[in-house]
C-alpha cells in the first residue's frame, strides 16, 4: 500500500491509477470485510468505480477537482478514504450547497448504493479510513459504560455529556449526536470531519469506537427518569423552565389567593 | 393543663383572679399563657390586618420554599454520604456500571435509582432551591420597586440582602456535593478563582480544599457548610426578618382610606391563615409537580467527577449565572511582576460580582441621603412617581439580564447560529451601554406615566366614546375620576430639590460648602427638579379646569 | 446637618392635623374606606353551600391523592418507565409520586383559600399604626438610666481595666483562627510541579494514552488527531490519581511541522507532534474543543481559546498565559517520553507564579 502511496503521485494515465486502484480497493475489502458477508468480486466492485466516478464528476468534480487533487473550494479527497465519503456524503454534508462556518448535515440526495460507489471511487486515490462493517459499530456488543467513560474523556468537551452538542469559535459547533446513526458517528470518529479531530485506531481501537458508539445510541435513546430532559443542555434550560413555568406558576396562584372574591350584584 | 385543673379542684386559694375558664382548650391557653405570656403576645396579632396585593405573597414563596428545602434535605442526608472515598459502582444504573467515583456520587445515585421517592424528593430540593433564589430575587424587586425599603424597614432589607446572597451561595454548595462532572468542574472553578486573590489565595485554596485540587475534603467540609452553618444562619436572619415585617407592620398602595398611619386589610385570624397557611401548601404542590414532570440536575447523565473530563454546556445554576456572565466577558488580562503573578482575567470579576450586589443594596442609603427624608412611610410608592429609583432598577435588571446572557453564550450560538465570539463583543459592548440606555428609556416612560396621570386627574379618563358637537367637532368624552381614584392618584409625595445655602451666613460669614453638599444638590435636582417629575395636579389647577369645561 | 437644610423643603405629612380641616375643599381627598360590598356567598345561603361543597370536595381529593401517593409507592416499581405525553419517557414512580403528592398539597391549598375567600368574612379593617420612635419621656429615660448603669460600672473611669477587657476580647478569638491552620498544608512549591517532574533524561516518563492505557507511539497520532494522555505509572485505581491528573493530563496533537508558527514550541514537540496541558490556564477546566483545521483549542467553560500551532497563545477569552508545554522526544523503541516537567506551572495563576 505504500508502494501505491507512492505511484500516485506519478502523472501516469488515470488507467493505470485505477487499476491499482481496483488491487488497493479489493484487498482492502478482502482484509476488512468479515468472513460470511458477500465479498465484492473484481468485476462488480471496478463496476462501482466507474459508476462512482460519474457521480463524482457531477457531484463532487467542480470543487474537489477532476481527480481529487482539490481546489480553492474544497480539500484533496486524496486518501480521506471510503469512511469519509460515506460519512460526507450519507449525512447530507457533501455535495456542500455554500460556503460557511461550518458545512452543515442536510437530507442525503443519494441512495446507498451510489454513496458507496462514490466512496469506491474517492478510495482509488489512495488508502485512508475504510467505512466500517455492520460489526465494528453494532451497538449491541458495545459496552455503554465503558463508552461512557471513555465519551466523557475524549467527547462531551465538545458534544455535550449527552451528545446534544455545542458551541466551537466563530459560528462552528460541535453537531448534536441524536439522530446520527451508528455508521456514521464511528466514521466521524475515524476521519475527524471539517474541525473535528480524527480518533484513529492508533489511539482510540475499534472497540473502543464501538463502545462509545454503543454509548452515544444509548444516550440518546434513554428515558428521562425524572421527567422532562428540557434539552440536556445543563442548568441554562433548567433556570428557564424555573423562571417561566414554575415561579410563573407560583405568581399565578399568588393572584388568585390575594385577588378580591367578585362581588354579588346588587340587586 | 393538669396544673391548672388540679390546682382549682385541689381546693388550694386561687393564685389568680382570673375567671374559670370555660372548656379544656381555654384551660390549656391558660396553662400556656401563665408561663410563657401568650395572652399578651396574641393581643395584637391574632388579628393583625394584612394588606391584600399578590405581589406582597413573594415573599411568602421564599418562605415556603425554603421550609420545603428544609424538609426534603434533611430527608437527602439520611441517605446521602458526603465522603470522596472511592467506591466502584455496581448499582442500579447501568450506564455507570463499573465506574469508579466517590461515594459521595454513588450515594447520590442510589437516592435517585434505589430509594423509593428518592428521586422525588432530590428533585423537590433542587427546584425548590432554584424557585427560591428565583422568588427571593423577584421579592427584592417588589420592595425595590415600591420603595418598601424606606424608613424604618432599611434593616429588613438588609437582612432580605443577606438572605439573598447566602441563598445563592448555599444553592451553590449544594448542587455542588453530588461530585457530578458538572459540579465538580464548579468547584475547579472555584479553586481558580481563590487562587486568584493575590497574596493569600495560594493559602486560601490549600486550607479550603486541605491540599491541592481536589483533595478529599471539600465535599465533606461544603456538606457541613450547606446543611448547617448557612441554614442555621439564614433561619436566625429569617425569624428577625418576620419578626421585623410583623413589627412594622405591612405596607400598602396609597388607595381610599389606607394612610400612612393605618394598614387596611384582612385579619390574620382566620383569614391570613387560611391564605398564608394554604398558600404554603399550594407552594408545596407546586414544587411537587414541577418535579414530577421536569428533570433537574440529572448527575447520573453527567458522569462522576474527574478532573481531566469535562461536557460543554458547563454552567451554575441560574442564580450564579450573572457571576459567569461577568467571567465569560472578561479579557484575559494578568500582570506579570517582580515574581509574582496577578490573575485579572478572574480577580476583576471576582470583584465586580459582589459589587453588581451590593450596588443594589446601597441603592436605600444613597437615596435616604439625597432626600434627607426622615420620616416613616408605609404607603408604598407606585414605580413611576419615582422615575430616578425605578430607572436605576431597570438599569440593574438590565445589567443583571446581560450578564446571564453572557453566561449562557455558547447555548446563545448553537441556538440561534450566531458566533460565540460576536456574542461575547456584543455583550462586553451591552455591559456598558445597555444599562445606560435602560436608564434614560425607563424614565422617559416613567415621565410620561405621570404625565397620562395629571391628564387624567384634570381631565378625566378616555371612555372610548366618540360625541359629534354641535358644531361638527367629534371629541372623546372624558368621564371624570371618581373621589377614590383621584386620591390615589395625587397621593403621593413630592419633594422639591435641596438647595445648596446661600454661599455667606446671616452674620455675612462666608459659608464653606463641601463637595459632599453640592453632589447631594446635584443628584436632587436630578430626583426632584423638571426632569425628575411631572408636578402633580394642585386642587387649584383641577378647579379651573373642572368648572372652566363643564361636564360632558 | 445636611439634612436639616432639607427638612423645611418637605411637604405636609399626609394624615396630619390639618389634613381632615381640609377635606372639603380638597378635590383629592381621601374618601375614606368605601363601604363593604357582599359577595353571593354572603347573601345566597344556597351559594355558600355550594362553596362548601367544592371545599370539601377540595379536601377529600387532597385524601384520595395521599391514598394515591401510598398506593404508587407499594405498586409501581422503581425502575419501571412509560411513555407520558407530554413529558417522554419517564419513570413511573417518580411521576406518579409527584402528581399525587402535587394534588394532595395543592388541594389542601386550594381548599383553605378558597374558604378564605368565599366563606370568611372579606370586610377590610384598617389597624392603626403607632410610631416606631419612642416618645421623647421614654428615651430620656433609657439613657439616663444607661448613664447611670455605665457610670456605676466604673467602664468610663477604670481606664485600665477597660483597656485589658478590650485587649482580652479581641485576643480571645485569636485561639479560634490558630485552630484552623490545620485545615491543609501550606502551599509551598506545591503548585509549581506536576507528577511530569519526576521524569529525567536519564529516567523518562513514558506518554501512557488515556483511552488505551498503553505507551503512545509517534506514528501512533497522526496529523489531525486528538488523544489524551497520563505519566507511565498513574492508574485510574491508584492513590491519589484525582489530585495527580489535575495537573498531569496532557493533551497531544500533530500538526504539519511546516505550520507550526511558534519555534520554541515546534522544538518542544516531536516531528510536529505537539504535548500541551490539558488544563486551562484561566480557572483549570480541562481546555480540549480543538479545532484540527483551525488548531485552535477553546475552553468550554469560559471560552479562552488557544492557538496551539503559534505556542498556545491566547487568542480569545479570560485567561491570560499560554497553556504550558511538555517537551516531548521519542525513545529508543519509538515510545513518546518526557525528560522533564511542563516549561510553565500547570493551571490557573496564582500569586507566587513567577
Amino acid at each position: 500500500m505504500k508502494k501505491l502511496s507512492a505511484r500516485r503521485r506519478h502523472p501516469l494515465a488515470a488507467l493505470v491509477v485505477l487499476l491499482f486502484a481496483l488491487a488497493a480497493t479489493g484487498g482492502l475489502y478482502a482484509a476488512f470485510a468479515p468472513a460470511g458477508t458477500a465479498q465484492a468480486d473484481s468485476s462488480s466492485q471496478s463496476l462501482a468505480i466507474e459508476e462512482g466516478k460519474k457521480l463524482y464528476a457531477v457531484g463532487c468534480s467542480s470543487c474537489h477537482g477532476l481527480n481529487g487533487q482539490g481546489g480553492t473550494d474544497g480539500p484533496s479527497l486524496v486518501g480521506v478514504g471510503s469512511a469519509a465519503v460515506d460519512f460526507q456524503v450519507g449525512t447530507g454534508r457533501m455535495p456542500a450547497q455554500q460556503p460557511g462556518a461550518q458545512v452543515p448535515a442536510k437530507k442525503n440526495i443519494y441512495s446507498q448504493a451510489q454513496i458507496d460507489q462514490l466512496a469506491a471511487y474517492v478510495a482509488s486515490f489512495g488508502p485512508g479510513p475504510v467505512a466500517p462493517t455492520k460489526d465494528q459499530y453494532d451497538t449491541a456488543k458495545g459496552d455503554v459504560s465503558a463508552g461512557g467513560e471513555l465519551f466523557r474523556t475524549n467527547c462531551a468537551q465538545c458534544h455535550n455529556f449527552a451528545g446534544k452538542g455545542g458551541a466551537l469559535t466563530h459560528g462552528k459547533y460541535a453537531p448534536a449526536l441524536d439522530n446520527t446513526s451508528p455508521k456514521h458517528i464511528y466514521e466521524a470518529m475515524q476521519t475527524g470531519p471539517q474541525n473535528m479531530p480524527a480518533f484513529p485506531d492508533s489511539v482510540m481501537p475499534e472497540k473502543q469506537k464501538r463502545d462509545i458508539v454503543a454509548f452515544v445510541r444509548h444516550t440518546a435513546e434513554a428515558p428521562s427518569p425524572g421527567g422532562m430532559d428540557l434539552g440536556s443542555l445543563g442548568p441554562v434550560t433548567e433556570g428557564l423552565f424555573g423562571w417561566i413555568f414554575g415561579l410563573g406558576a407560583l405568581i399565578a396562584v399568588a393572584i388568585w389567593v390575594a385577588a378580591h372574591t367578585s362581588k354579588a350584584k346588587k340587586s | 393543663m393538669s396544673a391548672a385543673s388540679g390546682a382549682a379542684s385541689g381546693g388550694a386559694k386561687p393564685s389568680s383572679s382570673r375567671a374559670k375558664p370555660a372548656n379544656k382548650a381555654e384551660a390549656a391557653a391558660d396553662w400556656a399563657d401563665g408561663r410563657l405570656g401568650i395572652y399578651s403576645l396574641a393581643k395584637s396579632n391574632l388579628r393583625k390586618i394584612f394588606p391584600d396585593h399578590w405581589s406582597f405573597m413573594l415573599g411568602e414563596i421564599c418562605l415556603y420554599t425554603f421550609i420545603i428545602i428544609i424538609l426534603t434535605g434533611v430527608y437527602l442526608t439520611l441517605f446521602f454520604k458526603p465522603s470522596m472515598g472511592e467506591v466502584v459502582y455496581h448499582g442500579s444504573y447501568m450506564p455507570l456500571n463499573g465506574i469508579r467515583m466517590s461515594e459521595a456520587y454513588a450515594s447520590t445515585l442510589d437516592i435517585s435509582f434505589d430509594v423509593r421517592g428518592g428521586l422525588l424528593i432530590r428533585q423537590i430540593h433542587h427546584w425548590a432551591a432554584i424557585l427560591f433564589v428565583a422568588a427571593m430575587l423577584v421579592h427584592m424587586m417588589r420592595v425595590f420597586f415600591t420603595g418598601a425599603f424606606r424608613k424604618p424597614r432599611e434593616i429588613n432589607w438588609i437582612f432580605g440582602a443577606m438572605l439573598l446572597i447566602l441563598g445563592m451561595f448555599d444553592g451553590f454548595m449544594g448542587y455542588s456535593l453530588p461530585d457530578d462532572l458538572l459540579s465538580g468542574t464548579g468547584i475547579r472553578f472555584m479553586e481558580g478563582a481563590v487562587l486568584a486573590v493575590p497574596i493569600v489565595g495560594t493559602y486560601l485554596q490549600m486550607f479550603l480544599f486541605g491540599g491541592q485540587f481536589p483533595g478529599d475534603d471539600i465535599i465533606p467540609r461544603l456538606f457541613t457548610v450547606h446543611v448547617l452553618l448557612i441554614p442555621g444562619i439564614m433561619l436566625g436572619l429569617l425569624v428577625a426578618h418576620l419578626i421585623l415585617v410583623f413589627y412594622h407592620k405591612h405596607t400598602q398602595f396609597a388607595g381610599p382610606g389606607r394612610t400612612e398611619k393605618n394598614v387596611v386589610g384582612m385579619p390574620l385570624m382566620p383569614v391570613y391563615m387560611a391564605k398564608a397557611g394554604g398558600f404554603f401548601f399550594l407552594v408545596f404542590g407546586v414544587t411537587s409537580v414541577v418535579s414530577a414532570i421536569a428533570t433537574v440536575n440529572p448527575i447520573w447523565a453527567y458522569g462522576p467527577y474527574r478532573p481531566d473530563q469535562v461536557s460543554t454546556d458547563a454552567q451554575p445554576d441560574w442564580y450564579m449565572g450573572f457571576s459567569e456572565g461577568l467571567i465569560r466577558l472578561m479579557p484575559g488580562w494578568e500582570i506579570r511582576a517582580w515574581g509574582h503573578t496577578l490573575n485579572l482575567g478572574v480577580f476583576i470579576p471576582l470583584m465586580i460580582f459582589p459589587l453588581v450586589l451590593v450596588a443594589i443594596w446601597v441603592y436605600p442609603f444613597i437615596e435616604a441621603w439625597v432626600t434627607g427624608d426622615k420620616r416613616e412611610h408605609h404607603i408604598a410608592d407606585r414605580p413611576r412617581n419615582a422615575p430616578v429609583r425605578t430607572s436605576f432598577g431597570a438599569a440593574w435588571i438590565s445589567l443583571y439580564l446581560v450578564l446571564l446572557v453572557a453566561g449562557g453564550n455558547d447555548l446563545f450560538a448553537t441556538h440561534f447560529h450566531m458566533s460565540i465570539n460576536s456574542i461575547t463583543w456584543t455583550m462586553r459592548i451591552a455591559f456598558f451601554v445597555v444599562p445606560v440606555l435602560t436608564f434614560i428609556v425607563t424614565k422617559r416612560i416613567c415621565m410620561g406615566l405621570q404625565r397620562r396621570d395629571r391628564d387624567k386627574v384634570l381631565h378625566g379618563r378616555e371612555s372610548g366614546i366618540i360625541k359629534r358637537l354641535p358644531h361638527g367637532e367629534f371629541i372623546e368624552v372624558h368621564e371624570p375620576l371618581s373621589p377614590a381614584q383621584l386620591h390615589k392618584l395625587t397621593a403621593h409625595d413630592q419633594l422639591r430639590p435641596v438647595e445648596l445655602p446661600a454661599a455667606v451666613d446671616e452674620n455675612g460669614v462666608k459659608r464653606k460648602i463641601t463637595r459632599s453638599q453640592k453632589l447631594r444638590a446635584k443628584l436632587s435636582r436630578g430626583y426632584f427638579g423638571e426632569e425628575g417629575q411631572i408636578a402633580k395636579p394642585t386642587a387649584e389647577e383641577y378647579r379651573e379646569i373642572t368648572s372652566g369645561h363643564g361636564h360632558h | 446637618m445636611s439634612h436639616d437644610m432639607s427638612e423645611e423643603k418637605l411637604p405636609e405629612h399626609r394624615g396630619s392635623e390639618g389634613h381632615e380641616v381640609a377635606v372639603h375643599d380638597d378635590p383629592f381627598a381621601d374618601p375614606g374606606l368605601p363601604p363593604h360590598e357582599v359577595r353571593r356567598t354572603d347573601i345566597d345561603e344556597r351559594a355558600a353551600r355550594r362553596a362548601e361543597r367544592q371545599v370539601a370536595l377540595l379536601f377529600t381529593v387532597s385524601m384520595l391523592a395521599t391514598i394515591g401517593f401510598i398506593a404508587s409507592y407499594v405498586v409501581f416499581p422503581i425502575d419501571q418507565i412509560v411513555f407520558i405525553w407530554p413529558f417522554g419517557h419517564v419513570s413511573s414512580l417518580n411521576f406518579a409520586l409527584g402528581t399525587t403528592l402535587g394534588a394532595a398539597l395543592f388541594c389542601i391549598g386550594a381548599g383553605a383559600v378558597h374558604w378564605a375567600r368565599t366563606l370568611m368574612s372579606d370586610v377590610e379593617v384598617a389597624d392603626e399604626r403607632h410610631p416606631i420612635e419612642a416618645p421623647e419621656d421614654v428615651r430620656a429615660k433609657v439613657i439616663s438610666d444607661f448613664k447611670a448603669g455605665a457610670e456605676e460600672s466604673g467602664f468610663g473611669r477604670r481606664k485600665l481595666l477597660r483597656n485589658t477587657l478590650i485587649g482580652s476580647m479581641a485576643l480571645v478569638p485569636l485561639s479560634g483562627v490558630v485552630l484552623l491552620r490545620d485545615l491543609g498544608p501550606l502551599p509551598g512549591k506545591k503548585l509549581e510541579h506536576t507528577g511530569w517532574d519526576a521524569a529525567t533524561p536519564a529516567k523518562p516518563i513514558k506518554l501512557v494514552s488515556m483511552n488505551t492505557d498503553e505507551p503512545l507511539k509517534a506514528e501512533d497520532v497522526t496529523v489531525g488527531s486528538l488523544v489524551f494522555a497520563k505519566p507511565q505509572g498513574l492508574s485510574e485505581a491508584s492513590e491519589g490519581f484525582q489530585q495527580a491528573i489535575a495537573k498531569d493530563a496532557v493533551m497531544l496533537v500533530r500538526i504539519a511541522p511546516e505550520d507550526i508558527k511558534d519555534r520554541p514550541s515546534r522544538e518542544m514537540g516531536f516531528d510536529g507532534i505537539l504535548a500541551f496541558s490539558k488544563i486551562c490556564t484561566h480557572v483549570g477546566c480541562p481546555i480540549s474543543l480543538y479545532e484540527q483545521q483551525t488548531h485552535h483549542v477553546l475552553c468550554p467553560c469560559h471560552q479562552s481559546t488557544f492557538d496551539l500551532s503559534d505556542g498556545a497563545r491566547v487568542i480569545f477569552g479570560p485567561a491570560g498565559h499560554p497553556l504550558p508545554q511538555l517537551k516531548i522526544k521519542t525513545d529508543a523503541d519509538g515510545n513518546l517520553i518526557a525528560t522533564g516537567d511542563f516549561n510553565a506551572p500547570v493551571g490557573p495563576s496564582y500569586w507566587e507564579r513567577a
